[in-house]
């Protein structure tokens, strides 16, 4: 598969960028919308609207199927998606890449079928202790209809792994190891690599969660070498209801199907039906052909624009948000690890981090406060919830001044 | 007053406040100022589940009126539940139950009681309301 080159290594305009995005011109409340919500989903290019919208109005058809010219122009631009995800990933081969609904679809089609070919009683299931509950609930099924026992990596109090204690769990009777690469309440970045190699050593295949890093951090499959790789369209700047399931071909040609129906099969009879190769297997059902040709735009896009420049950004931000908030008065970090990205949470003295969200969002700041599906990360931190920023490239460092004096005016108005 | 009567009242001190840090200074107040209720009354049976923010309820019937006290974890929902209660408590549960709310839109707050706003306003109201159908159909049986 061609690795597209970055075009593009001169520092981010980030005033054109956000001229990209026409949402980011709003006011709400009255002010001008400062988007901190990104961890949740992401705003989309004009370009990606566009192609959605030219989609629908010339060559909407369904693909793979027809003899007529629009289901071959459909099925050929859901294919170039394909190839377009492919080379940002540089997987080996699109058939590797399985369009999704998102990474929820992703993982629970892996441990689906993993419980039904792979896990038995008396087998385990590795997940870490920062996981997204869509991480944790398909294993804790999967475990619950084979008998199989979910292990959970622990972390420090800056949100990190615990690489020894995790080391030690890996034993004869673990069959995956499933861990995000960005906790998305923390913005930790995981040791992925580590903890592959260390799986690999002992035949153990890896599924790595990649929903918060697929935006922010280069992914290379070939020299990672996870066995599946899941993340979502819509935290990519693309439309929600596509994602992206990457596996090697070793596992997704071991893997049964996870549903049946159309375009997943090759021959049906009421006696025997043969499954249709890769990646069609695992694509029953007309797919999110918009969404596909969406993702596949919003990843141009993103090369267009430059990746080393955007990820330059990304980090520069980061580090800004960090260190300005740090310097609130009774500010305390939920996760404050070395290596970061995207995400930032915490606290402010004992306020309730809904008060917080509230007064922001009428300063027209838009961040997201709970749990964020992270309800076992609350526990250990034993904390109801936290105030979560998360970062992108159309973010500027006037924004973050924006939060740091919103988090400041909200905290006189509550304590 | 009628609890028509209560809501028109809470419009109208809204109507006074200019800017959204009035009105949400004014509210936090409220929410500081709500006497907290016993300990005992914060039982899991008391609590109204909403997704950010919790709620407690606990609730009595004097003298055929229904008297409401509450809690929350977060300032700005329980000055939005002192509020309900200053409209909704020492009526009757007929009274209640026959309620219209509508100052919580009238001031603005409308998204407070948006099903996916899940801060518990919501939820407490529905069982406000079914707490005085319940003794409304006690009441009946006696």
């Amino acid at each position: 598969m061609e690795h597209i080159a970055n075009i593009g290594t001169t520092a981010l305009d980030v005033a054109a960028v956000r001229k990209d995005f026409p949402i980011l011109q709003q006011q709400v409340h009255g002010k001008t919308l400062v988007y901190l919500d990104n961890g949740a989903t992401t705003q989309k290019p004009k370009v990606v609207i566009d192609t959605i919208e030219r989609y629908y109005e010339t060559y909407n058809s369904n693909v793979h199927r027809g003899v007529h010219h629009l289901s071959q122009v459909a099925t050929d631009a859901y294919e170039k998606a394909r190839q377009t995800v492919a080379g940002y990933i540089n997987a080996p081969n699109a058939n590797q890449v399985i369009f999704t609904k998102g990474t929820t679809d992703g993982i629970n089609l892996v441990a689906n079928a993993m419980s039904r070919r792979f896990l038995k009683k008396g087998d385990s299931v590795i997940i870490s202790a920062m996981e997204h509950h869509s991480n944790i609930v398909p294993w804790q099924m999967a475990c619950e209809d084979s008998g199989a026992t979910l292990k959970v990596i622990p972390i420090n109090d800056k949100g990190e792994l615990l690489m020894d204690a995790y080391e030690a769990m890996l034993d004869d009777t673990v069959k995956i190891v499933a861990v995000t690469y960005v906790s998305n309440t923390m913005g930790t970045i995981n040791p992925v690599e580590d903890i592959i190699t260390l799986a690999h050593a002992r035949n153990i295949p890896v599924l790595i969660d990649a929903a918060q890093a697929i935006q922010h951090l280069t992914i290379d499959v070939q020299a990672l070498q996870p066995d599946f790789l899941v993340f979502s369209g819509h935290k990519i700047y693309a439309p929600t209801g596509i994602g992206v399931l990457y596996g090697t071909s070793e596992w997704l040609n071991k893997l049964p199907p996870y549903q049946g129906g159309g375009d997943m099969i090759k021959t049906v009879t009421f006696e025997k039906t043969i499954y249709n190769e890769l990646p069609y297997k695992f694509e029953a059902g007309t797919p999110n052909i918009a969404g596909a040709i969406g993702l596949g735009a919003a990843i141009e896009y993103l090369q267009q624009t430059g990746i080393p420049a955007i990820q330059q950004w990304e980090e520069e931000l980061t580090a800004y948000a960090v260190d300005q908030l740090r310097q609130i008065d009774g500010l305390r970090f939920i996760g404050d690890a070395a290596h970061r990205s995207g995400a930032i949470s915490f606290l402010v003295h004992n306020i309730h981090p809904f008060d917080m969200g509230e007064l922001l969002d009428q300063q027209g700041i838009a961040v997201r406060t709970g749990h964020h599906c992270t309800e076992p990360l609350m526990d250990r931190f034993q904390i109801p919830g936290t105030v979560r920023a998360s970062l992108t490239f159309y973010n500027t460092m006037e924004e973050i001044d924006k939060l740091v004096a919103g988090v400041k005016r909200a905290s006189k108005m509550l304590l | 007053m009628t609890i028509k009567e209560k809501q028109d009242e809470v419009i109208d001190d809204f109507s006074f406040m200019g800017n959204w840090e009035d009105k949400y200074e004014y509210i936090i107040q409220l929410g500081k100022d709500l006497p907290l209720i016993p300990e005992q009354f914060k039982t899991d049976d008391n609590l109204i589940k909403g997704c950010q923010s919790r709620v407690w309820l606990h609730t009595e019937l004097k003298d055929g009126k229904l008297i409401f006290t509450a809690d929350s974890d977060a300032v700005i929902t329980k000055g939005l539940v002192s509020l309900m209660i200053s409209v909704l408590s020492g009526h009757t549960p007929k009274e209640i139950a026959d309620a219209e709310i509508f100052f919580i839109d009238a001031i603005g707050l409308s998204s407070h009681l948006s099903p996916t706003r899940s801060n518990g306003l919501l939820s407490m109201l529905k069982q406000m309301k079914l707490y005085s159908v319940a003794y409304q159909a006690k009441i009946n049986q006696q």
